[in-house]
């Protein structure tokens, strides 16, 4: 299991490195934001998301839909469960999540480009990071953009499928037009990356919103950016890990010997 | 990582390259859908804030 441990060492370390970045421009970038969108959220009563069009999953969204530690505080704790108290926690739990999924889109990103060869140096290692951001960022929020608490949204089980098979035929269609050198592939792959926007994201019945359109047009902006950057980092730490990794192995062993 | 070569792990089988790569690809969707996707109430408020900021599905 050496090529295990070792994708798993690769990830570890690029993880750890781009999600304490990521988390960083999120303190400033976009969890400022959230908090705003919080304050109308609280505003309208916490329960002002449109979940008219899916009346089965309506008890779950709702338990979820006020989750914001903010509303918490209006005594809506009971109905919310547990959630990190406001300041540090919240940060820090925050943090944690950054860097765990740091870690899974890691190892997905070693273990995808490691089929391909590897990422030999830092500089392929941001295309892939760019190639990563297009199929977990740019495909799904085409349809889905970045929402802010208290947004109208569509039943969260159709987005969550939607999101996924955007992100498995978007990474399907770039992998088939990067490595595949043929003519019809090409055309098929072009349809994959098309596809689930022709079928379309599901949306809620109706757009109306408390949270004003400036707010959220600043959010989809940091969020795309953060995101950005999160991946180029991630793409270039695997680059540059690997590079070291597999340079200095005949070293090691001589060392070692 | 004994050997000279500039592959991970170089000196596997093809087939158990493959089983290699493919389990460390389902390790990261499974830690990636775990953190982002949780129908979990404590898990969801514990990431609130990243998945709205990753633009994950949420709420």
């Amino acid at each position: 299991m050496t090529l295990f441990r070792n994708v798993v060492f690769i990830a570890a370390i690029a993880g750890l490195v781009a999600g304490v970045v990521l988390a960083c421009m999120q303190a400033f970038a976009t969890v400022p934001l959230i908090l705003k969108a919080e304050v109308y959220e609280q505003a309208g009563g916490g329960h002002t998301h449109d979940h008219a069009a899916a009346p089965a999953a309506a008890p779950d969204s709702n338990a979820m839909s006020s989750a914001a530690p903010m509303v918490a505080e209006a005594a809506a704790a009971e109905e919310e469960g547990w959630a990190p108290a406001d300041g540090f926690e919240r940060f820090a739990f925050n943090v944690v999540a950054n860097v765990v999924t740091g870690i899974g889109f890691a190892l997905i990103l070693v273990a995808a480009s490691e089929f391909a060869g590897g990422i030999g140096n830092w500089r392929q290692g941001v295309f892939w990071g760019l190639a990563g951001f297009a199929v977990f960022t740019l495909a799904p929020n085409l349809g889905l953009p970045p929402e802010l608490p208290a947004m109208p949204a569509a039943d969260l089980a159709q987005r969550q499928i939607w999101w996924t098979a955007t992100v498995v035929a978007t990474a399907a269609g770039l992998g088939l037009l990067a490595f595949r050198k043929s003519l019809p592939l090409a055309v098929i792959a072009v349809a994959l990356i098309v596809a689930p926007h022709i079928v379309g994201a599901p949306q809620p019945d109706s757009f109306e919103s408390p949270i004003p359109e400036g707010l959220h047009h600043q959010f989809v902006v940091a969020v795309t950016l953060t995101n950005l950057v999160f991946w180029l980092v991630l793409g270039a730490v695997v680059g540059l890990v690997r590079g070291r990794l597999t340079g200095t192995a005949p070293g090691l062993r001589d060392s070692f010997a | 990582m004994n050997t000279a070569s500039v592959s991970l792990g170089a000196s596997v089988s093809s087939q158990s390259r493959f089983v290699q790569l493919a389990l460390a690809a389902f390790l990261g969707i499974f830690v990636m859908g775990f953190v982002g996707f949780s129908h979990i109430d404590a898990v969801h408020n514990a990431a609130h804030d990243y998945r709205h900021s990753m633009a994950f599905p949420c709420h």
